[in-house]
């Protein structure tokens, strides 16, 4: 930030005092994950006796291996996997054709359709007629329903429009001038210069679809269907009330808490596996979302 | 005056040949541009079918829904729905609930994501500086199930390490989750767990376009490094800041319900129970789908109307504000 960092006793001890809180800031974000990883690698009768406070308390996986066992488990990984996978690839198919077109000045109707879409951001229908309108579709517990209801919204037409819109023109008039159409202007110049914004939107629907649960509690009947996050809250909100599941796991190594654990982490992996890129995209992403309207 | 009326006489020619001239341009223009709209087709269906098409649902606040007449058939009863709603003391303190959590969680997680902003940038080392923003911007990944989950773990009376180190300490074990008391601390706290980090990010972009010149002029008027912080970067994103505060209290409407269904149970609805809980209640789980959806449209009219202000007063802001 300085070029020349020129500091008094008083700034050092600033200077100091300031990493220091931070530290403390850091270890409050970062413990929780720590306790629960620790305690679905303890055995859970340490659990129980309330002795794991940051590192795992006598070692063990059983929980891990009852969590593998659990048919549904895999289900609705795979689950999820498939409506991040086409969820994603939906919503770019919606986004970015649309988002080029918004952003050609030439285009008749422009502000009309603009308005159009921005318009949603401040006012829907809301849960209700919401709900009733993907009912009266036939598309209560499709796969396919949630990854179409769900594929498109205002934000990141906009966010992506406000990119091509950054784009120089002449890039397009020389295309324009080799004889290229717009759909080509689009796959063969746009794409390729847009890819950090492209990017944002990609890893935006991607966090939305592997960390979003609501729609699916609500949308999805059969369990072969839901995702990963409502069998989480299944497990976690459900079964860590009910008594006769830790009736259950008296007699084994594990216990309701570690079990929890272990899907916790389970589910947390392949998000920490991506947060690098992540990250890095989502910085930009903030900016990008900020710059216009 | 002769003049005047020929002018008159052909005026209608030259108007229906602009019209005429109009006309042709748009053919033309639609034609040149057909690809474009062909782009737009799908998002627009798209748009109609899923955010518009709802809105017709909207009637059935004012309707008394019956499942096998639909919601067209349905008869109509007025404001009747609105009328029970304002009679109904769940849903004032529904209403109540709303804007004391989101009151709170302005005056108490607002600032924090500014004071985590200024003290990212007072550090000087890159790694350090990188290694602090990698952990606090983590929370913000994790899904709302899994913050609850782990919510649940770390507040277990049984076994959660909060009730353990308070039982060190010679304290009672507390079962937080179902004390009405504690409902709102747990939500606004992990809330801040969760978003103060990500949120951080919006100021420290404002604070990186400060005129390093600024800082210069400073270190050469001998300022120390507390002087600097409070006395420039403060006040250079001071317009951010209004900006953000302004559309947040245009969103006061609007708290996490997907967290608070999560966390929340009968034992707590006195202070956890917000206007979308019960909307998803009432709605949702109850069918009373007339009632809840009225509750909505109340929500969705003040929510746009706060917006709206808001918009007007940022844009203000962002007018008269910046340097």
């Amino acid at each position: 930030m300085l070029a020349t960092p020129f500091f008094t006793r008083s700034d050092r001890i600033f200077g100091r005092v300031n990493a220091i809180l931070l530290a403390v800031f850091a270890i409050l974000a970062i413990y929780p994950v720590i306790y629960v990883l620790s305690v679905s690698m303890s055995s859970g009768e340490a659990v129980t006796a309330g002795r794991v406070f940051l590192l795992p308390v006598n070692l063990d996986f059983s929980a891990y291996s009852r969590v593998f066992e659990d048919k549904l488990f895999w289900t609705s990984y795979a689950n999820t996997f498939f409506y991040t996978v086409f969820g994603t690839v939906a919503s770019l198919f919606f986004i970015i054709p649309s988002a080029y077109a918004l952003s050609k000045h030439r285009l008749r109707g422009r502000r009309l359709i603009g308005f159009f879409i921005a318009f949603t951001m401040w006012f829907q229908a809301g849960m209700i007629p919401f709900y009733l309108n993907i009912s009266n579709l036939g598309l209560i517990d499709s796969r396919w329903g949630i990854v179409i209801a769900f594929a498109c919204n205002a934000f990141n037409i906009i966010l992506m429009r406000n990119y091509f819109e950054s784009i120089s023109q002449s890039f397009e008039e020389a295309a324009r001038m080799d004889g290229a159409n717009d759909l080509q202007i689009l796959w063969k110049v746009y794409i390729p210069l847009s890819k950090p914004a492209i990017a944002t939107v990609t890893l935006l629907c991607v966090i939305a679809r592997w960390n979003g649960y609501f729609w699916s509690m609500v949308l999805l009947r059969h369990e072969d269907k839901i995702p990963l996050q409502v069998y989480l809250k299944k497990m976690i909100v459900e079964v860590n009330l009910s008594e006769e599941f830790s009736g259950a796991v008296m007699a084994h190594s594990y216990s309701v808490e570690t079990i929890v654990g272990a899907i916790i982490v389970m589910s947390i992996i392949p998000v920490l596996l991506v947060y690098p890129v992540v990250q890095k995209y989502f910085t930009k992403g903030v900016m990008l979302g900020g710059v216009k309207e | 005056m002769e003049e005047k009326l020929a002018n008159m006489a052909s005026e209608p020619a030259p108007f229906v040949m602009r019209l005429r001239g109009a006309w042709r341009g748009l053919v033309k223009d639609l034609r040149r541009d057909y690809l474009l709209y062909l782009m737009l087709l799908p998002t627009l269906v798209w748009f109609i079918v899923f955010l518009y098409m709802p809105m017709g649902g909207l009637q059935l606040a004012f309707k008394q829904y019956s499942a096998w007449k639909g919601i067209d058939g349905s008869p109509w009863v007025g404001f009747a729905h609105f009328v029970s709603l304002f009679q109904s003391d769940q849903f004032l303190r529904a209403i109540g609930n709303t804007l004391i959590i989101s009151g709170y969680s302005i005056l108490l997680a607002f600032p924090v994501p500014i004071l985590l902003a200024l003290m990212i940038n007072e550090v000087q080392s890159q790694g350090y500086r990188k290694a602090v923003q990698t952990i606090v911007y983590l929370p913000h990944f994790i899904s709302v199930v899994i913050v609850a989950g782990i919510v649940v773990a770390f507040l277990s009376p049984t076994t959660g390490v909060i009730n353990n180190v308070l039982e060190i300490f010679g304290f009672d074990r507390v079962y937080f989750l179902t004390r009405p008391e504690w409902f709102r601390s747990i939500f606004i706290g992990s809330g801040i767990w969760k978003e103060a980090g990500f949120d951080s990010i919006v100021f420290l972009a404002a604070i990186m376009s400060i005129n390093p010149a600024l800082y210069e002029s400073a270190q050469v008027d001998g300022a120390s490094r507390w002087q600097m912080m409070t006395r420039i970067t403060l006040p250079c994103i001071v317009p951010t800041i209004a900006v953000l505060l302004v559309i947040r209290l245009g969103r006061v409407l609007e708290v996490g319900f997907e967290y608070i269904i999560l966390l929340y149970q009968p034992s707590t609805f006195q202070t956890a129970d917000v206007i979308s809980t019960y909307i998803y209640r009432q709605g949702l789980q109850g069918a009373r789908y007339d009632l809840a959806t009225a509750a909505g449209v109340f929500n969705a009219v003040v929510a746009l109307v706060l917006v709206l202000i808001a918009n007007r007063l940022s844009r203000r802001i962002t007018r008269t504000g910046v340097f």
